[in-house]
């Protein structure tokens, strides 16, 4: 089973990395962009074969080491 | 003052730390490498050097929170034991949960390699006692990812506490509340982003950084 992980930064933390990014795509011509936030992506390849144990267990994982929780959320997807 | 200076793979102001200790204490700091899964006896500090620990992977400091020896660490400084952690130190103690708030990529998005100045904002904890409250120091600062993020009730909290221990008089990174070191509610465990290791020779720059040490080592004479 896999799981995909995604973290992002929370509402109100500012992402200087995302204002960077948004900065050059108008240097590139892209208007319109109003804001642009950068996070991560995280697969995991998994020996438990049950959804909600999966689920269970990946969300562990994100509140112990995957995720800063006082800057980011995650959500996790099961495959 | 007995003292540890913990090794991460990518530590790299462990030698400049130990160096510090030995010189304000008289007495050898103890190499203890991350692997290992409990402390020396009768440290009365123990501190985390600045570098790279585990190549910065996933978050600065993220990897290294969670190495065996951190365990006796959170441990230790549960039991009332000092910690000091410099730089990278810093970041470590965040994420193992022994400091409040989170650091991340400077405001600026560049690394950041100068000396900065920074004032004393307390004297009231075993780490500053040496220096005068409102002082100004020069330290230098090397990190990508110095900006210390905290909301407005944890500032509150840290000013209510006279727990932050130095600001920038020029913010390099866009900390909140140009906070530039934090004491934990007991006051025995320091988070910093200068480094005063990196400033105990007169050949290498000065010896401001000494106050540091010699704070600590006045401040926990062994039995």
């Amino acid at each position: 089973m896999k799981a995909r992980v995604y973290v992002t930064l929370k509402n109100g933390v500012l992402d200087p990395q995302g204002a960077a990014v948004q900065h050059a795509l108008g240097s590139l011509g892209f208007d319109g962009v109003d804001a642009v936030r950068q996070g991560k992506v995280i697969e995991l390849d998994l020996a438990e074969t049950d959804a909600g144990k999966a689920e269970a267990s990946v969300t562990q994982m994100c509140e112990k080491l995957l995720a800063n929780t006082v800057i980011e959320d995650f959500k996790v997807e099961i495959l | 003052m007995r003292s540890a200076v913990i090794v991460f793979p990518g530590s790299n102001c462990d030698r400049d730390m130990a160096v510090a200790l030995e010189r304000a204490s008289g007495v050898k700091a103890q190499m203890v490498w991350h692997k290992d899964a409990s402390l020396p006896d009768g440290l009365d500090v123990v501190t985390i050097p600045g570098g790279f620990s585990f190549g910065d992977y996933l978050r600065c400091g993220a990897i290294a929170a969670r190495s065996p020896i951190m365990r006796s660490i959170v441990d230790f400084a549960n039991k009332g034991g000092h910690v000091l952690g410099v730089c990278n130190g810093f970041q470590v103690l965040i994420e193992a949960g022994l400091l409040p708030g989170a650091l991340m990529r400077n405001s600026g998005l560049k690394f950041v390699c100068k000396n900065t100045e920074i004032k004393v904002e307390t004297s009231n904890s075993p780490f500053t006692n040496a220096y005068t409250k409102g002082e100004k120091v020069t330290y230098p600062i090397a990190h990508h990812d110095g900006n210390y993020v905290a909301d407005a009730s944890l500032v509150e909290r840290l000013r209510g506490d006279d727990r932050i221990a130095f600001t920038y008089m020029d913010n390099p990174n866009g900390s909140t509340a140009d906070i530039a070191g934090i004491l934990s509610e007991n006051r025995r465990v320091l988070g910093m982003m200068p480094h005063p290791e990196r400033l105990n020779d007169p050949e290498l720059g000065g010896v401001d950084g000494n106050k540091m040490f010699t704070s600590l080592a006045e401040s926990l004479v062994s039995a």
